[in-house]
C-alpha cells in the first residue's frame, strides 16, 4: 500500500486531478482498483450463467450437442478473431495513450470500434437467420427431432442469455470508447493521465475473454461430443 | 384464555420424539448463552457505570486464551449439535423398505391422495397407526411442501421430478396437514388434515372404495391406452427395453454408466426419454411430456414396478397378458 | 432577524435543490439516501401494519388472499432491497467513512451519486409495479411460480432490483477502493476504525454476490417476458438451480445487512464504555470470515427441496461454522463493558438491545442449521421470527444506535436524550413482544405466507400484532425527534460524546472537505487510556 504523497506539484498543476486526490499516481491506482473490482463483479454475473450451463449441458449433453451443431461454426469463428484483433488495437490504443500519442489514440480506438460493431453485424446476421429457421425459444420454436424439442430449446435459451448479454456489453464497450474518441480527439490522454484509455481497455478484454469461453462452449461442443 | 395458548405441539409420529429432544437440547444451550450474556451485560452496566463526566475505561485490549476458549467452545458445542441433527434427518430420509406407499401430487391448491389400492382422497391422508408409510409425491405445477406439524417432518414436491418422504404415525388422531412452501393465491387454503387410524379400521377404511381398480390397473389401463406395449414387449424383441423386473435393477446405459431404475428414472425415462439411453437400444422413444398428467405418472410408475418376477406381488394387480411367457 | 454567522459546514456550504441534487459530497449523498430509505421503511411498515391486522384473526377477512400476498411480497421486496441492504452502508457508511480513514470523499463521488441515481431509478420501478397492481411471489420469487404461474407484476419488480442491485455495486466498489487507495498517512489496516473493518466486509459481499442475484432476477426476466425456459421443467430446466442461484446471493445478503450493523455496534461499545473494544484483530477478522463463510452456507436454505443429502450435511457443518465468528463478536463486546466506563446514553440502550437480541437471533439460527430439527421448522413462523431477530432486532437496532450517536455529527444538533432513552425502550419491548411469540406459533407448525390459519393459533398472533403497534410508535417517535432537532435541537460541539474517532476530531457538521488538512494518524481506534476524555 503506497502512502499517499503530497506532491504539490502534479496536484496544483493537472487539470484531470480530482480535488480529492493526492495525486495523480493515487487517482490512477483508484481508478485502476476500481476497475478490476467491477471486473470482478462481472465474472460473478457472468459466472451464474455459465453455472446454468454447466448444469444442463451435463444434463443434456445430447440435446446440447445438437443444438450447438446448427450454430455457425464459421462465422463464431470469424467473430472470434474480431474480437482478438480488437484487444490488439485496444491495446495499442493504450500505449498510444502511455506515450501522448494523439493521432495513435484516435486512429487505435476507431480500429477497435470498427472491430466492435463488425462483430456485433456478424452477430445480428446470425440471431437474424435464427429467428428464421425458428430456433428462438417461445412458443414458434421448431426442432425436426420432436423427441430433443425441450432441451434443445434450452440450449437455445443459454444461448441466447449467454451471446445477448456478452453483446450488450459489447455495446456499452462501444459507447465508452465513443466518449474516449472525444476525449482523445481533444487532446486529454498524456503520459501523465491515461487512465480512462486503461482502465476501459480492461473493460474490453473482459468482455473479450467472455467471448473466449462462450465460442467453445457454444458453438464447438457438437463436433465435441460427436466424436466422445 | 389459556386453554387457546397451545405452547407445545402433538406428538403423533416415531420422529416426534427424536426431533422434541433435540429442540429440547437446543433451547437449553440458547437459554443458557443467552441468559449469560444478558446477565453479563446488566452487571457490567450496573458494575462500572460512568461516575464522572471524564472518565475512562481500564486499558485492556484483549485475551487470546479467552478468545481461544469462546471460539472452541462452540465450536464443540455446534459440532454436538451437527452430528445430532444430522443423524435425526438422515432417519428422516431413509424409508424403511418395508414401508407401505402413498402416492400424493400437489396441484394449485389441492392435495391429490391415491392409495395402491386404488382409494384417492382429496385434502385427506389416512394411514394406520404404526407402520411405515412412504410418500412418494409429484406436483402438476408449482413447488408445494407437504407439511405435517404432528409428525415434525416436511418435504417439497417439486415440478419435473419425485420426491419422497416417510413417518410412522405413534398416536390415532386428527393432525393438520399444510403446504408450506408458498405456491400462489389460494396457498393457505392448501390444507388439510391426515387421519391416523388403528390399522383395523384403517382396513376397513381402505376397502371402502376401490371401484375404479388399483393404482397399478390404472397404470396398465394407460400402459395399453399410450400403446407402450408395442416397444416395450416382454421378451427382447422390441424396439425398447423390457420393463419386465426392471424396478430396482442397475440398468447400463449407452455412455457406459450405470443407473438404478427407480421412481425418478421411471419418471424421467417417460418426460424425457432421450436423458438417459439404456446401452443397446436406439433414442427412439417420443417424450410423453404433456400427455400424461403427474397422477397418471403415478399409476404408470406403480404399473411398472408389479410388472416381472422380481415384483412384490400385490394382489389386485391383474395378471399381465404379456408376462405370460 | 441578525443570527451569528455560523461557520461554514457541508450542509451550508450550498443552497438550493440542485446543489444537493448534483452533489458529489459523500455526505450530502449520505442524507439523500437517509431521506431515501427512510421513505422505504415507512413503506414497507405500512405492509407490515396491514399484515398484521389481517393477521389478528384466523379468517382471512380483512382483504382478500391475493392481496395479503402481495402485502407480504411487497414487504419483504421494500424492505430486503430498498431498506435494510442499503440503510447502514448507503447512510452512514458513506457519510463516516471517508471521514474515519482520513479522506475528503469517496475514491468515486460521481459513482456514488451515480449510485443514489439508480438506487431510485430501481425503486421507482419497484413502486409502479406496486401501483400497477402489485406481485405476489414473495420476496424469494421461487420459480416456476413466479417464471410461469404468477399473473403479478413480476418483470417490472424485477427490473426494480435488477437496477437497485448495481447501486449496491457501486456502494461496495467504492468503499473496497477507498479503504485501500484513500487512508490518510500513518492510518494502517489495523488502526482502521471495527465500523470500517466491517463495511469492507460487507462490501465484499456486495460486489461478489449482487452480481449473481442481478443474473438470476434477469433470467426469471427472460423466462417471463421473452419466453426463454431456463428455470422452466418443461424444458428440462430446474427450479431448485433458482433457488442456488437465489440464496448464493440473498443468504450472504444478510450479512450486508448485519455486518455494517455489528461495525456500529463496535463503535458504540467502545465509545459509550470509553475503552478499547476486546480483541480488536479478533472482531476485524471475524467480520472478514462471516463474508468469506457466509458465501458458503446458502444450500441450509434448501434442506427439504431434494437436495441431496450428502450436500444437506455440507451445508449444514458450514452454517455451524459461520455462527463462531458471529458469536466471538458477541463475546467481545461483552467482554468491552469489563471496567469500562459505561454511560447509558441512548445509543448505549440500542447497543444493549442488539447485543441481546442479536444473540437470540444468532442462536435460533443454530436451530435452523440442525438438520432434523431444520425440517420441522423449515417455512414457519420460526423463520420468520429468527431473520426478524436478526433484521430487525440486529441490524434495526444497530441502524438507530448509530444515527443518535452520529445525528450530532450529521445534523450538528443534539437530540433530545429523555425521549431517545425511552423511544428505545418501546422498541425494545415492542419488538420482542412482536416476535418472540413468533417462535413458539412456528414450533406449532404455523406456517408462513398464511393468510388464514386456523384458531389455537390465533392467541400467539394477537401477541404479536399488538407487539407490532408497540413497535410502530417505537420508530415513530425518533422521526419526529430528528425532524424537531434539525431545528430546535441544542448545538451539539464537535465531540459531545467524548469519544475518540477522526469524525469527532473535526468540527460538527463537517466541511465539505472533512479536513482542512489530511490528519496524520499516530494511534490506533480506540486509543481511550490516555488520560481524561472531555466533551467538546
Amino acid at each position: 500500500m503506497s502512502e499517499p504523497k503530497i506532491s504539490a506539484y502534479s496536484a496544483a498543476h493537472h487539470p484531470a486531478l480530482a480535488h480529492h486526490f493526492d495525486d495523480l499516481e493515487q487517482q490512477q491506482e483508484a481508478s485502476t482498483l476500481g476497475m478490476w473490482v467491477f471486473l470482478v463483479t462481472e465474472v460473478m454475473f457472468f459466472g451464474g450463467l455459465f453455472m446454468a450451463y454447466i448444469v444442463y449441458r451435463t444434463w443434456h449433453s445430447d440435446a446440447f450437442a445438437a443444438g450447438s451443431s446448427h450454430l455457425d461454426v464459421f462465422l463464431g469463428g470469424v467473430n472470434t478473431v474480431v474480437l482478438i484483433c480488437s484487444s490488439l488495437t485496444m491495446a495499442l490504443a493504450v500505449h498510444a495513450a502511455q506515450t501522448s500519442w494523439r493521432r495513435g489514440q484516435i486512429v487505435f480506438l476507431l480500429l477497435t470500434m470498427a472491430l466492435g460493431a463488425t462483430f456485433l453485424v456478424i452477430k445480428a446476421f446470425e440471431y437474424a437467420d435464427k429467428f428464421e429457421h425458428h430456433l428462438v425459444p417461445g412458443p414458434h420454436f421448431e426442432w425436426p427431432d420432436e423427441t430433443l424439442r425441450a432441451p434443445v430449446q434450452m440450449f437455445y435459451s443459454l444461448y441466447f442469455a449467454m451471446t445477448g448479454l456478452h453483446a450488450l456489453h459489447m455495446v456499452i464497450g462501444l459507447g465508452i470508447m465513443l466518449w474516449l474518441l472525444w476525449h482523445a480527439y481533444r487532446g486529454r490522454f498524456d503520459a501523465e493521465y491515461f487512465s480512462p484509455v486503461e482502465v476501459s481497455g480492461l473493460y474490453w478484454h473482459f468482455v473479450d475473454i467472455v467471448w473466449i469461453f462462450l465460442f467453445p462452449l457454444l458453438y464447438l461442443i457438437g463436433a465435441h461430443l460427436a466424436h466422445t | 384464555m389459556f386453554q387457546n395458548l397451545p405452547l407445545f405441539p402433538a406428538q403423533a409420529s416415531g420422529f416426534a420424539g427424536d426431533v422434541d429432544a433435540l429442540y429440547f437440547f437446543l433451547i437449553a444451550v440458547s437459554a443458557f448463552f443467552s441468559l449469560l450474556i444478558a446477565l453479563l451485560v446488566i452487571v457490567f452496566a450496573i458494575r462500572y457505570r460512568r461516575r464522572t463526566p471524564g472518565e475512562v475505561g481500564a486499558g485492556i485490549t484483549g485475551s487470546i486464551q479467552l478468545e481461544l476458549l469462546w471460539t472452541i467452545v462452540p465450536f464443540g458445542i455446534t459440532m454436538v449439535m451437527f452430528v445430532w441433527g444430522a443423524w435425526v434427518y438422515f432417519d428422516l430420509s431413509r424409508p424403511p423398505r418395508a414401508a407401505m406407499e402413498i402416492y400424493v401430487v400437489g396441484k394449485q391448491w389441492m392435495w391429490k391422495v391415491q392409495h395402491p389400492d386404488g382409494r384417492r382422497e382429496i385434502n385427506e391422508l389416512h394411514v394406520p397407526v404404526g407402520r411405515p408409510v412412504k410418500l412418494l409425491m409429484g406436483t402438476e405445477d408449482v413447488i408445494h411442501s407437504f407439511f405435517i406439524p404432528a409428525f415434525r417432518t416436511k418435504f417439497d414436491v417439486v415440478p419435473g421430478k419425485l420426491t419422497t418422504m416417510w413417518f410412522e404415525a405413534s398416536r390415532p388422531g386428527r393432525y393438520h396437514l399444510f403446504c408450506a412452501e408458498y405456491c400462489g393465491t389460494k396457498h393457505s387454503a392448501m390444507i388439510g388434515w391426515i387421519e391416523v387410524m388403528e390399522p383395523a379400521a384403517f382396513q376397513a377404511w381402505l376397502s371402502g372404495g376401490t371401484e375404479e381398480g388399483s393404482l397399478a390397473s390404472r397404470g396398465q389401463k394407460l400402459f395399453n391406452d399410450l400403446a407402450c406395449q408395442t416397444c416395450h414387449m416382454p421378451d427382447s424383441k422390441g424396439r425398447g427395453p423390457v420393463l419386465d423386473g426392471l424396478f430396482g435393477k442397475k440398468v447400463p446405459l449407452r455412455d457406459g454408466q450405470t443407473v438404478v431404475a427407480d421412481e425418478n428414472y421411471l419418471r424421467e425415462s417417460i418426460v424425457n426419454p432421450q436423458a438417459k439411453i439404456v446401452d443397446g437400444y436406439e433414442p427412439l422413444m417420443p417424450t410423453f411430456q404433456g400427455l400424461i398428467n403427474e397422477e397418471g405418472l403415478l399409476q404408470l410408475i406403480a404399473y411398472i414396478r408389479t410388472l416381472g418376477p422380481q415384483a412384490p406381488a400385490t394382489k389386485t394387480a391383474p395378471a399381465q397378458p404379456e408376462s405370460q411367457r | 432577524m441578525l443570527q451569528p454567522a455560523r461557520p461554514r459546514n457541508y450542509i451550508n456550504a450550498e443552497y438550493g435543490v440542485m446543489s444537493w441534487l448534483l452533489t458529489r459530497d459523500h455526505k450530502r449523498i449520505a442524507l439523500l439516501y437517509l431521506g431515501a430509505v427512510t421513505l422505504f421503511f415507512a413503506l414497507g411498515g405500512l405492509f407490515a401494519v396491514l399484515i398484521r391486522l389481517e393477521l389478528l384473526t384466523p379468517a382471512g377477512d380483512l382483504v382478500q388472499s391475493q392481496t395479503y400476498n402481495k402485502l407480504f411480497t411487497m414487504h419483504g421486496v421494500v424492505m430486503v432491497f430498498f431498506f435494510l441492504i442499503p440503510a447502514i452502508p448507503a447512510v452512514l457508511g458513506n457519510f463516516l467513512l471517508p471521514i474515519m480513514i482520513g479522506a475528503k470523499d469517496l475514491a468515486f463521488p460521481k459513482l456514488n451519486l451515480a449510485s443514489w441515481y439508480i438506487f431510485m431509478a430501481g425503486g421507482f420501478f419497484t413502486l409502479w409495479a406496486m401501483i400497477a397492481g402489485g406481485v405476489d411471489t414473495g420476496w424469494t420469487f421461487y420459480t416456476p411460480y413466479s417464471s410461469v404461474y404468477s399473473n403479478t407484476n413480476v418483470a417490472l419488480t424485477g427490473i426494480g432490483i435488477f437496477i437497485t442491485g448495481f447501486s449496491s455495486i457501486l456502494t461496495g466498489l467504492n468503499f473496497i477502493v477507498t479503504v485501500h487507495r484513500m487512508r490518510a498517512p500513518g492510518m494502517t489496516w489495523f488502526r482502521l476504525p471495527l465500523f470500517v473493518w466491517s463495511h469492507y466486509a460487507a462490501s465484499l459481499i456486495m460486489i461478489l454476490g449482487t452480481p449473481v442475484i442481478a443474473i438470476t432476477v434477469l433470467l426469471v426476466f427472460a423466462d417471463r417476458v421473452l419466453k426463454l425456459c431456463i428455470f422452466d421443467p418443461a424444458c428440462g430446466g430446474d427450479p431448485v438451480l433458482f433457488q442456488h442461484l437465489f440464496w448464493f446471493y440473498s443468504h450472504p445478503a444478510v450479512y450486508i445487512m448485519i455486518l455494517p450493523s455489528m461495525g456500529v455496534i463496535s463503535e458504540l461499545v467502545a465509545a459509550f464504555a470509553r475503552k478499547n473494544v476486546f480483541g480488536y484483530t479478533f472482531v476485524a477478522f471475524a467480520s472478514l470470515g462471516i463474508a468469506v463463510l457466509g458465501f458458503l452456507v446458502w444450500g441450509h436454505h434448501m434442506f427439504v427441496s431434494s437436495q441431496s443429502v450428502y450436500a444437506g450435511m455440507i451445508f449444514s457443518i458450514l452454517s455451524f461454522l459461520v455462527a463462531i465468528p458471529s458469536a466471538v463478536k458477541v463475546f467481545n463486546w461483552t467482554a468491552t463493558l469489563y471496567k469500562g466506563s459505561i454511560s447509558w446514553d441512548a445509543p448505549m440502550l440500542y447497543a444493549f438491545g442488539f447485543i441481546g437480541l442479536f444473540t437470540i437471533g444468532g442462536l435460533t439460527g443454530l436451530f435452523l442449521a440442525t438438520l432434523g430439527l431444520n425440517v420441522h421448522v423449515h417455512d414457519t413462523y420460526f423463520i420468520v421470527a429468527h431473520f426478524h431477530y436478526i433484521m430487525v432486532g440486529g441490524t434495526i437496532m444497530g441502524y438507530l444506535g448509530g444515527l443518535h450517536y452520529w445525528w450530532p455529527k450529521i445534523s450538528g444538533k443534539l437530540y433530545p436524550e429523555g425521549w431517545a432513552k425511552f423511544a428505545a425502550l418501546v422498541v425494545f419491548v415492542g419488538f420482542n413482544l412482536t416476535f418472540f411469540p413468533q417462535f413458539i406459533v412456528g414450533y406449532l407448525g404455523m406456517p408462513r405466507r398464511y393468510h388464514a390459519y386456523p384458531e389455537e393459533f390465533q392467541v400467539l398472533n394477537v401477541m404479536s400484532s399488538a407487539g407490532a403497534s408497540i413497535l410502530g410508535v417505537g420508530y415513530l417517535i425518533p422521526l419526529v425527534y430528528f425532524v424537531w432537532s434539525m431545528r430546535y435541537g441544542r448545538n451539539a460541539g464537535a465531540n459531545p460524546w467524548g469519544a475518540k474517532g477522526l469524525e469527532w476530531d473535526i468540527q460538527s457538521p463537517p466541511i465539505t472537505e472533512n479536513f482542512h488538512e489530511t490528519p496524520v494518524v499516530t494511534e490506533g481506534a480506540y486509543a481511550y487510556t490516555r488520560g481524561r476524555m472531555d466533551v467538546v
